[in-house]
């Protein structure tokens, strides 16, 4: 319990009869940088907001730096947040929005002063410091919103998926920004996302959500390469899901679009004749034979998409369709749909899903 | 929360109780014209009069004119300031809130000077000179609300497109303001319409200043000589108000949706 | 905005040149009608309160506006304004506050809104009918208040024709007026803001007195002086309410104008110039302390 700074126990969240979180248990080290990631209605802006004070969970407790906090208000806490939308308060300056926290607590105005130019000059925003938020761009704006939440050094810092209001390029600068002062300030932080991306870029650990509960925990590689269930491997990535039937449980023997592979150990103790899906992802997959590749299966190309650096093509293996990215390579032209092709991949890399 | 609730309902039966008085105070008064028992006899007197008839067409007619007029000057000058002249928008928005400013009975006071049977307009020479003097004057007054709820309802669609889009398809001026702008601001038009409808119907200084017979200055005689019949014409007219009122939340449901302001 | 791209769609110049020549005839009816039936009328009072029936330009009928009887009325228009302003600004701010944010139940809010739509427009004669008939020497509450509870409200110094009844019967449209301004601008009033300043350690009054009412501001003051202004032009519900009994500038001027006391129409010009003065000024205060605290918005 020592190293754990944030610490969520058996919380439960319902209102009404719509229960929203559940059985939600974490802990976070101090200076970790944790992503609620889930599709929304999942539950992870309420967990976030319970955390935060905003919502007091019907059953369960929050504790922060091995302190009960799960009556305090929001404003007895000390958590710094950062919303969605921005949330500047338009009537005062950026100096007014970043001291504002000081300010409340009754700071002393030369250690406000000063304490707010160390924040601009964190935000890389040094001179916008008399400016009014209506006068900044979005990025500017959250970059602001950042530097108001950690003024008055919180304990935590809470980010409300702060760049899904942000286009597409400041969006990925941002996330870079912020998980670099994090890093530099050594703030636990709970980062709340919708996007893959942004959770598996950014974070030590992401919490996978769905319906309420905390389907998996875990690292980015692990989230990603180890997903515990359906849920997880299908929402996070993409993922091509081959149904298949048990051949021969003990010799790992999977039947799929009438070719044999082999599974090694994975289905043993199952039943022959036994369906089962099983799923690879693009990058698993390629085009042709390879090196020490168990998995081969031919079929027929449908669809070639050109994405830039990759090429994502369509391949129709019996019925089912896989998709696999293959690297642009200027010298060699691009597959053609119709053409007939191989595909290999390694059957240690196909995860087997059973829930 | 709690006590923030309980503050709530505190104020809301506040002002229930000071708006509910009056209105049931006024109700019951008006059906005591009998001595002793609840009727409506002051209803059947106001109704019986001629004269409460004769003012109460007047002061209809009245409004519908001012009605058709304030649509006819309002709709093609908005629009047309949203098509043409965004830079004028400030400048009309601000003389159209002026009558909000300056009193009617200032409004009326000019009128009469300026328009009397020596100026070079004499208009409240004739009847008829001074019923369209009037019906400007409601013009004037209905003009704050019914240039805002047309210039709302030209917000919420998109002039430039449309216009566009219907001048690509041949169609002329007069086309495009029948047949397409006026339909998209219809229910904007019907609530700035219905607003006038109540201010014009009950309006009095400017009736009683430029002696017309109007519903207004009918009212305030019966109130300065009779005692039940009052409380009865203040019903009716809470409810031709309540009545337009009604209608503007009818017609509102069929407005096409604004877009969301950025903050 | 449309208006946007309206500037930006790249246009040849002459073509440009003829558009901008006549785009302005399409107002001008609507001008025509403005300065023909709002401004004219309006500046003939004004010149007309410097001028002598000779038509030269005199000081005089200014000056004779600070007689003791016509400073009273002005004082008194001025209180009864203020008052009905003021407390329909708060009474109204409260209602409004109690729907939006007092955790009141969803259903109570369109029913407020559509009453208010009503009584803010049920003004004029009507109202004073309403008010008679309910404080009055006759009214139910007076009788109430006398057969039930003893209270003797006119005994009490109580009067409808008096400054305070006037305020009372004033708020009936003020109250809801102010309601019907400020509700949508308590509906802009984001949640995050009052969330974000929680977190920051604020406590209620803090995001009170430094975020909410600082944003609100400018809405209250615009709606104190179109307040001040509409009760200040009221003449209807006094003179059915009071006939020529009390003494407001409106009044006077009413009376003036039917002839009924003074025959000086150039008076009567100064009258109604004072007026266009005070609700001017009110206005021109509220335009002043709005651009110095909207300094925020574009």
């Amino acid at each position: 319990m020592s190293d754990q700074f944030l610490s969520i126990r058996q919380v439960r969240k319902a209102f009404g009869p719509t229960v929203v979180v559940q059985e939600f248990n974490l802990d976070v080290k101090q200076g970790e940088f944790v992503s609620f990631l889930g599709p929304s209605g999942c539950g992870k802006t309420t967990m976030l907001r319970i955390v935060a004070g905003f919502e007091e969970p019907s059953v369960g407790q929050v504790f922060i730096g091995g302190k009960d906090v799960t009556r305090l208000k929001p404003n007895q806490r000390n958590i710094g947040m950062v919303f969605q939308a921005y949330a500047l308060f338009p009537n005062m300056t950026v100096a007014g929005n970043i001291g504002f926290g000081l300010k409340v607590a009754g700071k002393p105005a030369a250690e406000i002063r000063s304490r707010v130019a160390e924040m601009l000059e964190l935000i890389k925003l040094p001179d916008f410091g008399n400016r009014y938020p209506y006068q900044l761009s979005g990025g500017q704006q959250q970059r602001v919103a950042l530097a108001r939440a950690m003024a008055p050094r919180p304990q935590v810092l809470l980010l409300d998926e702060p760049l899904s209001a942000l286009d597409a390029k400041v969006r990925v600068s941002l996330r870079e920004e912020i998980r670099t002062i994090q890093k530099e300030l050594g703030i636990t932080t709970v980062f709340v996302t919708h996007d893959q991306e942004e959770a598996l870029s950014m974070s030590d650990r992401i919490v996978v959500m769905y319906d309420g509960r905390a389907e998996q925990v875990g690292t980015p590689f692990e989230i990603y390469n180890r997903p515990a269930t359906r849920f997880v491997a299908g929402f996070v990535g993409t993922l091509n899901v081959i149904e298949g039937t048990i051949a021969d449980p003990a010799a790992g023997v999977v039947t799929i679009a009438g070719g044999e592979i082999s599974v090694g150990n994975r289905v043993a103790g199952r039943k022959a004749g036994e369906a089962l899906s099983l799923a690879l992802r693009p990058e698993a997959i390629a085009l042709g034979r390879r090196e020490g590749r168990d998995g081969l299966v031919t079929g027929t190309i449908r669809e070639v998409s050109f994405l830039g650096s990759v090429i994502r093509v369509r391949v129709d293996m019996g019925g089912a369709l896989v998709s696999l990215d293959t690297f642009n390579s200027p010298a060699s032209p691009p597959p053609v749909a119709g053409e007939r092709a191989e595909i290999s991949f390694s059957s240690s890399d196909m995860l087997i899903l059973d829930r | 929360m709690k006590a923030n609730r309980f503050w709530s309902w505190a104020f809301l039966a506040l002002g229930v109780l000071y708006f509910a008085l009056p209105l049931i105070g006024t109700f019951e008064f008006s059906m005591k014209m009998r001595r002793g028992v609840y009727s409506l006899d002051a209803y059947w007197a106001v109704l019986a009069d001629p004269r409460f008839q004769a003012t109460f067409t007047y002061s209809v007619m009245m409004a519908l004119a001012t009605i058709v007029v304030g649509v006819l000057l309002v709709v093609p000058t908005a629009y047309w300031v949203r098509l043409k002249l965004p830079g004028w928008r400030p400048y009309l928005e601000f003389v159209t809130l002026l009558p909000l400013v300056i009193p009617p009975i200032v409004i009326v006071f000019g009128y009469i000077r300026l328009y009397n049977t020596s100026s070079w307009l004499p208009l409240t020479g004739t009847a008829l000179g001074t019923n369209i003097l009037l019906m400007f004057g409601y013009v004037v007054l209905s003009l704050p609300y019914m240039y805002r709820a047309v210039d709302t309802g030209l917000r919420a669609i998109d002039v430039r497109t449309l216009t566009e889009a219907a001048e690509s398809l041949g169609a002329g001026w007069l086309t495009i303001m029948w047949r397409v702008i006026l339909p998209n601001v219809l229910v904007a038009v019907l609530s700035g319409a219905f607003l006038t409808f109540a201010i014009v119907i009950g309006e009095f200084v400017l009736a009683a200043l430029l002696n017309r017979p109007a519903f207004g200055p009918y009212l305030q005689l019966i109130g300065a000589n009779r005692a039940y019949e009052p409380a009865a014409l203040a019903v009716i007219a809470f409810a031709i108000t309540w009545g337009c009122m009604a209608l503007i939340q009818v017609v509102s449901r069929f407005a096409p949706r604004a877009p969301t302001q950025p903050h | 905005m449309t208006d946007a791209s309206a500037a930006a769609l790249p246009a040849p110049p002459p073509a440009r040149r003829a558009r901008i020549s006549f785009a302005w005839v399409g107002i001008v009816p609507f001008l025509a009608f403005a300065v023909l039936f709002l401004i004219m009328p309006t500046l003939h009072i004004v010149t007309g309160a410097f001028r002598n029936p000779a038509g030269e330009f005199t000081l005089v009928n200014i000056a004779n506006l600070f007689q003791p009887s016509i400073i009273a009325a002005y004082w008194i228009s001025i209180r009864i304004s203020v008052a009905s302003a003021f407390l329909g600004c708060l009474i109204g701010f409260m209602l409004a506050w109690a729907v939006v944010l007092g955790g009141l139940p969803g259903w109570v809010r369109s029913p407020l809104l559509t009453f208010s739509g009503v009584a803010s427009n049920f003004a004029g004669v009507p109202l004073a009918f309403a008010f008679l008939a309910t404080f009055g020497r006759l009214g139910l509450v007076t009788l109430i208040l006398r057969d039930w509870f003893g209270i003797n409200l006119y005994g009490m110094g109580f009067n409808i024709l008096s400054f305070g009844g006037l305020t009372l019967t004033y708020l009936f449209f003020q109250i809801p007026l102010m309601v019907l301004i400020v509700t949508p601008a308590l509906d802009g009033m984001r949640r995050e803001w009052r969330e974000a300043a929680s977190i920051l350690g604020a406590t209620s009054f803090q995001y009170w007195r430094m975020v909410a009412l600082p944003i609100l501001w400018p809405t209250l003051l615009g709606t104190f002086a179109l307040l001040f202004a509409n009760s200040f032009g009221a003449v209807a519900t006094a003179y059915a309410l009071t006939g020529s009994s009390l003494s407001i500038v409106p009044i006077l001027l009413f009376a003036q104008i039917r002839g009924d006391v003074l025959q000086d129409p150039h008076l009567g010009y100064a009258l109604a110039f004072g007026m266009i003065v005070i609700t001017g000024i009110a206005n021109f205060v509220y335009i002043w302390l709005r651009a110095r605290s909207e300094r925020w918005v574009k």
